[in-house]
């Protein structure tokens, strides 16, 4: 034995504790480990965590106010919004002075976008004001600001602008969530359904992710099957037919949907020449929700086919015959003994394809019409068109915490460990 | 062997899977009520095929499976009553111990407290009482061939089928579940049909021994008759140690006959499977019957062979020789007190009975 054993310290031969001798021992490979991800981690550090954090972050940030209008934000903090009165001079003249210094920057009409976001009218409000306060040259500012624009003699402008003047918001995600905060009371309040858009967007997005998970199951199973079933040659080969969507366009596949689904297309021609149905009765199913379910589980069949695969593959075929020659009828067999041994494909395949699906933008964008569209359309419309980042950003990290919420269930349930992706 | 006694009956059996070769070339083959009967043969000689087909997950090309006087070619394999241990246990891994144990009674239909009684006293046959509650990964493979076996039994068919079920195991474990298997089937008098391509498995647990090569049995017989009398050449080769000597039959006088082997001498030895004067044989001896410088008259032939190596074994020692030109020629010298002494080099005289020597057919290669 070369090791001592001293106060219940276990030590090498030559003193030093094993411990230590282990960790210095596993010291290089160690280092050569890391050397060897650290490429990897760099790449992903800059391209993608850096600006996605940045981006995330855009959800809570309302720097804006206060870089542009410091003066007037500093002295609105005297001001007793709930006094009903309009503020002091102070904060008028305050606010002339730094709309002028705006003007000239040209970043008055961005205050106005933010704070429209929160009460429309804003953005209209400060363009004018950006014009006017040209000519307001002497005291009293108050009058003469109200004078340009009646709006700056109302209490609600002044409690709006208060309201929105600190560093960070929740603004964002009461908007992601259809919840506003009464300029008055400062309550957190449900707009009426008739303006929600999120809540049911989310709604739908999970509802047909979930529509579209099951279908591809519904579909993916009894191909799992066979496929781990059937000699592994003639396997090899249907899988090529599996994977075959992976090697085509997204765009090819999903326009040729478009081909097959519309009113003048494959199927409904089809459908008349049969004549199940009438040449007026020609059936919708592209450009609403059921061209992105039809379209989007043909895409995402191989996701749930592949983790189903892999984990059948690894069932014995002497299970099925045990548990027939234990007396089982082989439906009973199958249920009782295979189908419990595949969950955790089953599982892995599901929350694969939910997770994908639930974050899908191309599809329901080209075929999804208006009733098809998902959370995602909704972001990218923030942010590349509105330009609302800020609302993008809170509607990403709604979506992203909504992942993350499946993926600590499927952890709990089924228990990450068992997934099997390949 | 009237007809009643066979409790499974191959009868005419034939099994092709791809319509051009037969795996298994008319087999008849009977197992008796209570029997324990080895399958055992090479990997690709129908055995396992066969066993297949018993149990109804083959269908049988031709001819005819009788399991207690009725036909079971059309008996769904579920239907069959018969139990089954495969090699690698399927033993169902979502469940505990007790729970496979109690999935055939489930299927049955009995009463919990039934179920709960028979597990109890199988696993408690397996010596496993306290690992009811585990799962099938949490035991030992020799546990797990053990669960494998009280979940074939539980259910109390009046047949076992065994496929290779030993093969997982180490040696030493082997040995101990072979011994272990064959009391269980002493005690529950069931018909044992087992398949292995393990001889010394085979010869340790069964009554008889169906020796399979290339879809048609050789030879079926007891353990002891399968060792010491083999009839042909495949079956005195894969059953234990064998040394062959060629050579053409001269002469024949009753059962014994003169053989003349590839060195010129001329060799008596037990006709069992010639096909008359004038005809290559194959004679078949184990290392164990040849007799190192025989004491005169003790043996009817004796050769000069020459030592070429030695190996000790302890409880004997065995010698390469170089006899009649062939040399591979073992002889097991027993450690007994006044063994022969030799040397590698040594020029000696080795002699046996003509009636250890069985003068076979010599196998096509």
């Amino acid at each position: 034995m070369n090791t001592v054993k001293v106060n219940s310290v276990l030590l090498t031969a030559d003193g030093t504790p094993l411990k230590i001798s282990l960790a210095r021992a596993q010291r290089r490979s160690k280092i050569i480990a890391f050397l060897m991800v650290t490429p990897l981690l760099v790449f992903i550090t800059i391209a993608f965590l850096v600006p996605i954090t940045d981006m995330l972050l855009l959800s809570g940030n309302n720097e804006i106010v206060q870089r542009i209008l410091p003066k007037t934000v500093e002295t609105l903090q005297n001001w007793d919004e709930t006094s009903g009165k309009l503020p002091d001079e102070i904060v008028f003249a305050a606010m002339v002075e730094e709309i002028k210094k705006a003007k000239i920057a040209k970043k008055h009409t961005r205050v106005g976008q933010r704070l429209n976001y929160e009460s429309s009218g804003f953005s209209s409000l400060f363009r004018k004001a950006g014009r006017k306060v040209q000519k307001i040259k002497n005291p009293p500012y108050k009058e003469a600001l109200i004078k340009s624009d009646k709006r700056w003699g109302k209490v609600e402008t002044w409690q709006v602008i208060k309201q929105f003047s600190g560093k960070f918001t929740d603004g964002y995600y009461l908007a992601a969530l259809d919840l506003t905060r009464d300029s008055k009371t400062g309550n957190i309040e449900s707009l009426p359904s008739k303006d929600s858009i999120y809540l049911k967007l989310f709604l739908r997005t999970m509802l047909l992710s979930s529509l579209i998970t099951f279908l591809t199951f519904i579909i993916g199973f009894p191909i799992s099957y066979l496929l781990a079933t059937i000699p592994t040659r003639i396997s090899n080969t249907l899988i090529i037919f599996v994977l075959l969507p992976f090697w085509t366009s997204l765009l090819v596949r999903t326009t040729s949907w478009i081909a097959l689904l519309q009113q003048e297309g494959v199927i409904n021609d089809f459908l008349i020449l049969v004549g199940l149905i009438g040449e007026d009765g020609r059936l919708a199913m592209i450009h609403n929700a059921t061209g992105t379910v039809v379209a989007m589980t043909h895409i995402l069949l191989p996701f749930m086919i592949l983790p189903m695969f892999s984990v059948m593959k690894t069932i014995p075929p002497s299970f099925m015959r045990a548990a027939i020659s234990l007396g089982a009828h082989p439906w009973r067999a199958f249920w009782k003994i295979y189908f419990p041994n595949t969950v955790a494909g089953i599982g892995a395949g599901s929350i694969l394809v939910f997770i994908i699906a639930i974050g899908y933008y191309i599809t329901p964008a080209l075929v999804g019409g208006s009733s098809g569209t998902f959370i995602s359309n909704r972001i990218a419309y923030h942010i590349s068109q509105s330009l609302n980042w800020g609302l993008g950003a809170a509607l990403g990290v709604i979506l992203l915490g909504i992942v993350l919420a499946f993926f600590v269930l499927y952890d709990r349930i089924v228990g990450i460990d068992n997934m099997k992706l390949g | 062997m009237s007809k009643s006694d066979a409790y499974v009956s191959f009868q005419g059996v034939q099994k092709s899977y791809d319509g051009e070769t037969l795996v298994v070339k008319d087999l008849n083959l009977d197992a008796h009520r209570g029997e324990f009967l080895t399958m055992l043969g090479p990997s690709g000689s129908g055995k396992t095929t066969c066993l297949m087909m018993l149990a109804g997950f083959e269908t049988v090309t031709h001819g005819e499976i009788i399991l207690d006087g009725t036909s079971i070619n059309n008996v769904p394999p579920h239907k069959r009553n018969i139990g089954m241990v495969f090699q690698n246990y399927a033993l169902f891994p979502h469940m505990t111990v007790n729970e496979n144990l109690a999935f055939p009674l489930q299927v049955r239909k009995m009463s919990k407290s039934d179920i709960e009684d028979r597990v109890k006293k199988a696993l408690d046959m397996v010596q496993l009482g306290a690992f009811g509650t585990r799962r099938p990964m949490q035991l030992s493979g020799g546990q797990q061939q053990r669960v494998a076996v009280a979940r074939a039994l539980v259910f109390e068919p009046k047949l076992v089928l065994m496929d290779e079920p030993l093969g997982a195991l180490d040696k030493q474990l082997r040995e101990q579940m072979q011994y272990e298997i064959k009391h269980i089937h002493e005690n529950l008098e069931v018909t044992v049909v087992y398949v292995t391509h393990d001889q010394s498995e085979a010869l340790t647990m069964s009554n008889r021994i169906a020796v399979f090569d290339d879809g048609v049995i050789q030879q079926l017989a007891a353990p002891d008759q399968l060792y010491e009398k083999p009839e042909n050449a495949f079956v005195a080769q894969f059953i234990g140690e064998n040394n062959t000597l060629n050579g053409k039959v001269l002469g024949l006088d009753g059962d014994i006959c003169t053989v003349e082997v590839e060195g010129g001498e001329k060799l008596k030895a037990l006709a069992v499977n010639i096909q008359g004067v004038g005809f290559d044989t194959m004679i078949s001896l184990r290392p164990e019957r040849v007799m190192v410088n025989p004491e005169s008259g003790q043996c009817s032939s004796t050769v000069t062979g020459k030592v070429e190596e030695l190996i000790y074994l302890g409880d004997h020692i065995r010698s390469r020789m170089n006899v009649c030109g062939h040399d591979d020629f073992i002889v097991k010298i027993p450690n007994s007190a006044d063994h022969a002494q030799l040397q590698p080099g040594d020029t000696v005289q080795v002699g046996w009975k003509a009636e250890d020597a069985r003068a076979l057919d010599v196998l096509v290669s």
